[in-house]
């Protein structure tokens, strides 16, 4: 089994609120991230598929059809957007660098159709992320191995 | 799928490879230059790693406002500028290589209450990264 990663960067502005939450409480849970006005950060998401190489290609999957399928799900629905106002997929929630992760693993995994989607790391900042693992690898660090499509 | 939060920090220390319970050439034989007597130091990164459920009314593992002065008082006011072999209780009887920097720092960093804590990297260089992640002995190292 071989692991690819691919980054993507992409810019957008948020803030935190609980609506359920006075303003004070707000400010008092989530501190500066809570300006109304929103702030913002250049996030940077790295993306692993796993499997096994194509023998006819050598390749696990096209890192230009996986750049395709980045831009296409995560640059087009966040870049330069604001993630409480212009994302339909996170309406309801908080954009926490953990909410916003767990949205691109939804959309992602259905459409790396060769290999696996195997983890996701998205950055906010050089000293903050979240991550997210497949089953398989978080509960025994292996990966079932998958012969190419 | 499993989600985890990371947070990076940073501290600068000195230490020496040096165990007593040998001889001065074989402390020389196994530690190299990280066995000169006056020591030497780093600029240690510390990545963090955290487990657990994301609570619904915050979105969060873990709030920052709670994880960053855990680890600002237990860790980096305990560790930053100091000289680990003497300034860290724990360094009085173990050699303070990364690794055992790294597992006490995991036990220091279990006591945080509100996620789990699931690994800790620690960068002595930026060449050297070493990684625990508590009872499974999972230590690994990279050295280029």
């Amino acid at each position: 089994m071989v692991r690819i990663t691919r980054k993507i960067e992409f810019s957008s502005a948020h803030f935190y609120n609980n609506p359920n939450w006075s303003a004070e409480e707000n400010r008092r849970v989530f501190g500066k991230c809570a300006n109304i006005h929103g702030h913002g950060h250049n996030y940077v998401l790295e993306v692993t598929v796993a499997g096994e190489p194509d023998p006819e290609t050598g390749m696990v999957l096209d890192l230009k059809e996986l750049k395709k399928i980045l831009q296409r799900e995560v640059g087009d629905r966040l870049d330069h957007r604001h993630l409480n106002y212009e994302v339909p997929e996170l309406a309801g929630k908080i954009p926490t660098c953990e909410n916003i992760a767990m949205m691109i693993w939804g959309l992602l995994e259905p459409k790396i159709k060769q290999g696996k989607l195997d983890r996701i790391r998205l950055y906010e900042s050089p000293d903050l992320f979240a991550e997210c693992v497949a089953d398989s690898v978080a509960s025994n660090g292996r990966q079932p191995s998958r012969g190419p499509a | 799928m499993k989600v985890s939060l990371g947070r990076r920090y940073r501290f600068a220390a000195s230490h020496r490879l040096h165990n007593e319970k040998v001889s001065a050439d074989e402390n020389r034989r196994l530690y190299g230059k990280c066995n000169s007597p006056f020591g030497h130091g780093h600029n240690y990164v510390v990545e963090v790693t955290l487990a657990g459920p994301v609570d619904p009314a915050t979105g969060m593992i873990a709030n920052l406002g709670e994880l960053d002065p855990f680890v600002e008082k237990e860790v980096i006011d305990a560790f930053d500028h100091k000289y680990l072999n003497e300034e860290v209780p724990e360094f009085q009887r173990l050699v303070p290589t990364t690794e055992n920097v790294a597992r006490e720092i995991f036990r220091i960093l279990e006591k945080f209450p509100a996620a789990k804590l699931e690994r800790v990297k620690i960068e002595e260089t930026s060449k050297n990264s070493f990684e625990y992640c508590g009872r499974l002995e999972r230590t690994g190292r990279t050295n280029e």
